[in-house]
């Protein structure tokens, strides 16, 4: 870090200190950390719904939104105008409770699980040993927010809609849990900093590839994205849990779902991508915030290419590609690689 | 059973998903062919039927000459009209020459159906009205019509004749 931001820091932890007091001036500056932490996030939340729909247009040969603002650029300001303005519509035998808690509870996981994602040496929130372990146990902490809006609903589709997110999200976590633990093998730590120093020889994607394809393709249905987004399937069940969340309540299941899909765009990166590292030692000059923000983007990007390119998945295939393909792979996967640990050594 | 090596081989490889997702990349660099509508407009053949209009001949007189053959013919019974008692029969004029708008299913026959070229359907497809009443177009207003899309009817009368 330059001396003068060293030197600024220093400034304002004295002035904070002496406004608010040493122990509370902790918290306030703990919240203001967050805040720099999470505005970029949901700012990237909200434009990565314009990019959605520019490249999917761009893949069905059309121009997606370009009417509000410069190539549609006000767009996602519009929608989330819209979004506020609208009437909050409650279902008469809806679980009151349930049914408000559960947005809240989708979208909250996504955002606190950034405090343990490293964006540069040193720039991470809190440096927590345990890291991966940490993420993995609050996105599973998603699932319950769609359960509780399938069940609070009180209808049948989102019921429905419910339960096959349920069974989707848990299936799909085990063979996510499995592709990582070769990544912790291979690096001997549950912390993010050090998988992500541990990659400065070779990337993990190499050695790991079928683990990261895997991995890759278990986030896309964790996230219920395309093409296993069978508990909202607007074709059969109309939109599953969101059918009847209304205005800004469906508007948090949203941000909730794009939230988890910059999650573990950059969790990919960080554990499969090597993160903040450069490609070639050469360009060591960028920062290494701007790889791992280009290494993230591209995978957003592939999320997106597979919406526009696959259709949905049957349910039977969705449960037998979980449980009968990735499971045994990953597990094979798992000894390979700690028989070559073994042998040859962490990386 | 025989066990396809080359099949297994492929599947695991994912080779069809990534020829589809090869796919779906050519086409995002393929120009859009969205046409921007307001701005940007497909052309219209000159035999598109359209708003109708009443024409007026060379001297300003109406064409119409009130032999109710476009309301004959009319297959959606959306013509009404009145033949005017004060005019004689080598003069004879319409009083009331109304269209519902509403009813007509912009077959043409009316258009056919004239032996004197008088109620055409124009190129205008953008006509609207915030009231059923609104779309009841009476003679005034199919005459207006005739004034207003003179130019593009007489041109694309002239570019069908010769196929007639």
């Amino acid at each position: 870090m330059p001396e003068i931001l060293k030197e600024l820091l220093g400034t304002v932890h004295g002035f904070g200190e002496g406004l608010f007091g040493p122990m509370l001036w902790i918290v306030v500056w703990t919240v203001i950390k967050i805040v720099i932490l999470l505005a970029p996030v949901l700012f990237m939340v909200t434009y990565i719904t314009l990019a959605e729909r520019k490249i999917i247009g761009f893949m069905q040969v059309r121009y997606g939104p370009n009417r509000v603002g410069f190539w549609g650029i006000l767009q996602p300001l519009a929608d989330a105008a819209k979004l506020l303005f609208k009437e909050l519509l409650l279902p008469e035998k809806a679980d009151r409770t349930i049914f408000f808690l559960a947005p809240a509870l989708t979208l909250v996981p996504a955002l606190i699980a950034w405090a343990v994602i490293p964006f540069a040496p040193g720039l991470v929130l809190s440096d927590i040993n345990i890291g991966i372990l940490y993420i993995l146990a609050v996105s599973s902490m998603g699932v319950y927010g769609i359960i509780m809006a399938g069940w609070g609903s009180n209808t049948r589709f989102s019921f429905l809609g419910g339960l096959r997110s349920a069974a989707q999200m848990v299936s799909y976590e085990v063979s996510m849990g499995f592709t990582l633990i070769p990544v912790v093998l291979l690096s001997g730590s549950l912390n993010l900093t050090d998988v992500v120093n541990a990659q400065k020889g070779m990337w993990f994607v190499i050695p790991l590839l079928p683990m990261f394809v895997i991995y890759f393709i278990s986030v896309v249905a964790e996230t219920n994205r395309s093409p296993f987004d069978l508990p909202e399937a607007e074709a059969e069940l109309v939109a599953g849990f969101i059918t009847e969340y209304s205005a800004m309540s469906s508007g948090l299941f949203f941000m909730g779902e794009y939230a988890n899909m910059i999650l573990v765009s950059f969790m990919g990166s960080i554990l499969f991508l090597g993160g903040w590292l450069p490609p070639i030692a050469l360009l060591d000059f960028v920062p290494g915030i701007v790889w791992l923000v280009m290494k993230a983007s591209f995978l957003l990007f592939v999320f997106l290419w597979i919406r526009a390119t696959f259709p949905r998945y049957r349910y039977d295939q969705l449960m037998r590609l979980g449980w009968k393909v990735f499971l045994p792979i990953s597990l094979l996967w798992i000894f390979v690689t700690a028989l070559g640990v073994l042998m040859f050594g962490k990386a | 059973m025989g066990l396809n090596f080359k099949e297994l081989a492929d599947t695991y490889a994912l080779r069809e998903l990534a020829s589809g997702m090869a796919v779906t990349l050519r086409h995002m660099f393929k120009p859009h062919i969205t046409i921007q509508y307001p701005e940007e407009r497909t052309p219209l053949s000159p035999r598109f039927r359209g708003e109708h209009a009443l024409r007026l001949d060379e001297k300003g007189q109406e064409r119409c000459v009130a032999c109710k053959l476009c309301e004959a013919t009319c297959p959606a019974q959306a013509i009404y009209i009145e033949i005017d008692p004060a005019t004689t029969a080598e003069q004879r004029r319409t009083r009331v020459y109304s269209i519902d708008e509403t009813k007509c299913i912009f077959c043409g026959f009316c258009q056919e159906a004239c032996p004197v070229d008088a109620i055409v359907l124009g190129p205008n497809f953008e006509f609207h009205g915030y009231t059923r009443e609104d779309l009841y177009y009476d003679k005034a207003r199919l005459l207006a019509n005739g004034e207003r899309w003179k130019a593009a009817i007489d041109a694309n009368l002239a570019a069908d004749a010769k196929y007639r």
